[in-house]
């Protein structure tokens, strides 16, 4: 038995040790926000937070998380209160289909995370990690330059 | 992924003793679980070095640093002592893979990375490398292999960036042994060219851990990479040039042979520590001096020279 940290809850979950992070947050705890494309580390869809940091959920074991904090994009939003980056994709339309969309956020809250006033390149940097096959790049960069305004307008 | 056993061991000097053929261990494991999905390795048992108190600093040393085996490609990248001491290194990380891939990627399991070799990766192919027979690469697609050493069994390129910065910066790892020795072996030393008994790229025993990497300080240096896109995809080719604290400059090419390739004639023809133009223009034309390439892979040739001469003109 293994207790995983998911978005403040502790999950107690029967794992085997070769089960990926990706398929037990999935497929054990239903948290299907995080998407499952490559599994290879080729598109950044499962990307999650660990410990504040992004990275790529099908190239974790669950059972490498155990003393760790795991953060999906289920547990960012406060009711119906959005974070700032869920906020800006909204606003600039930062998505076509929407399914590189939970990693791409996901992204770029690891990049808050490491510098809570990050610039526009940092967060841009942030999500060259993620592919998006509709090609919703522009305004996934007008998010990342959204964000960092109201960052540094909210430090500054 | 076949089914294994995952162990953890506080302390890390009790881990090589443990370490078989069939036990290894793991550290970011963005390398190394990519080959258990893809079933090219099968072990019975995985380490978790992170579970253990191996080195996680990046600390000061006379002359240089010195980086713990677990220290992460983002630390280096964002660590404003490394980057303005050691650039190459910075700017070979900054390039490397991705930042999610980074923020969980070692650097001593980036030198220890296997070939992309796209025959190698397909568990269908049992190619050279793998323990079989013949190397598909040679006579079939290899526009990312090798230009140099090209008779050898394999012309696989080795993956890392970081690995050839460091072997320009003339870095050490320190490696740990199962009977409780401790050695130091250069970067240069520690990757060399698979043979029929070593069908792999390195010279560590399965019960070797590297503990730390020691590298010198090179303000002067830089490490610049081609790929077919901007970002996240390995090199197809890159240069790393240094200039040592002794005035000694070291020039040293990924995505082009088995392991980082000192281009030996380019330095040679630099005939002087003196980074005049001239000297600059003559490195870069024999910066592909002896290379042999493939049918489908000449095109590095051109990318090589002039990585050279960009580099070379970068540090002087
Ligand atoms: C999509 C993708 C793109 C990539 N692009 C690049 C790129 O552009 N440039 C680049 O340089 N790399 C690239 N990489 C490779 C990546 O950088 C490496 O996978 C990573 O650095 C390996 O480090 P790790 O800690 O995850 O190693 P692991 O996967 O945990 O281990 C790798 C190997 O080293 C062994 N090992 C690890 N630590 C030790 C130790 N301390 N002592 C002894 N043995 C050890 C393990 O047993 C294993 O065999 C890419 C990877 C992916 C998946
Ligand atoms: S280049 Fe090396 S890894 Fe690739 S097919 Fe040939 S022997 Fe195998
Ligand atoms: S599913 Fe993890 S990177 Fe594609
Ligand atoms: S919005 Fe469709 S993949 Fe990015």
């Amino acid at each position: 038995m293994l207790t995983l940290t998911v978005n403040g809850q502790p999950h107690p979950v029967a794992v085997e040790p070769r089960r990926i992070l990706l398929d037990v947050l999935r497929r054990d705890l239903g948290l299907t926000g995080t998407k499952e494309v490559c599994e290879m580390g080729n598109c950044g869809a499962c990307t999650v937070l660990l410990d504040d940091e992004a990275v790529y959920s099908c190239l974790v074991l669950a059972v490498e998380c155990e003393a760790q904090e795991i953060e999906t994009v289920e547990g960012l939003a406060r009711g119906q209160e959005l974070t700032a980056v869920q906020e800006a994709f909204v606003a600039c339309d930062a998505l076509q289909c929407g399914f590189c969309t939970p990693g791409q956020i996901l992204s770029m809250e690891g990049a808050l995370r490491r510098r809570p006033d990050a610039d526009e390149a940092a967060l841009t940097e942030a999500v060259t990690g993620n592919l998006c096959r509709c090609g919703a790049y522009r305004n996934i960069v007008a998010a990342a330059g959204r964000v960092a305004a109201t960052s540094s307008g909210g430090a500054g | 992924m076949t089914p294994f056993d995952y162990q953890r061991i506080p302390e890390a000097a009790a881990v090589p003793a443990q370490l078989t053929p069939t036990v290894r261990p793991l550290a970011g494991g963005t390398d190394l679980l990519t080959r258990l999905k893809a079933c090219l390795d099968r072990p019975d048992a995985l380490v978790d070095l992170k579970a253990s108190d191996l080195g996680r600093a990046i600390d000061r040393v006379d002359g240089g640093w010195r980086l713990g085996a677990l220290v992460t490609l983002s630390r280096i990248q964002h660590h404003p002592g490394l980057r303005a001491d050691v650039p190459a290194l910075a700017e070979a990380v900054s390039q490397a893979a991705t930042p999610q891939l980074r923020n969980r990627a070692t650097i001593a399991g980036n030198l220890l990375q296997r070939p992309r070799c796209w025959y190698f990766r397909n568990e269908r192919v049992q190619c050279w490398l793998a323990g079989g027979e013949g190397c598909p690469a040679r006579s079939g697609r290899n526009e990312h292999h090798a230009v140099f050493d090209t008779d050898g069994p394999c012309v696989a390129t080795h993956p890392s960036d970081p690995a050839a910065a460091l072997v320009a910066l003339g870095a050490t790892v320190t490696v740990l042994d199962g009977g409780g020795g401790e050695r130091e072996l250069a970067v240069a030393d520690l990757l060399v060219p698979p043979t029929d008994e070593r069908r792999v790229e390195h010279v560590l025993a399965a019960d070797d851990v590297i503990t730390a990497v020691t590298v010198p300080s090179a303000p002067r240096s830089t490490y610049l990479k081609a790929m077919d896109r901007a970002v996240w995809a390995f090199a197809l080719v890159g240069v790393a040039a240094a200039v040592s604290a002794d005035g000694e400059v070291r020039l040293v090419a990924s995505g082009v042979a088995n392991t980082p390739w000192r281009l030996a004639g380019a330095e040679a023809a630099l005939a002087g520590p003196g980074l005049t133009p001239e000297a600059i223009d003559r490195a870069a034309a024999a910066a592909t001096d002896g290379a042999a390439p493939l049918a489908e892979n000449g095109y590095k040739l051109p990318l090589l020279r002039t990585l050279t001469h960009r580099a070379l003109t970068a540090v002087a």
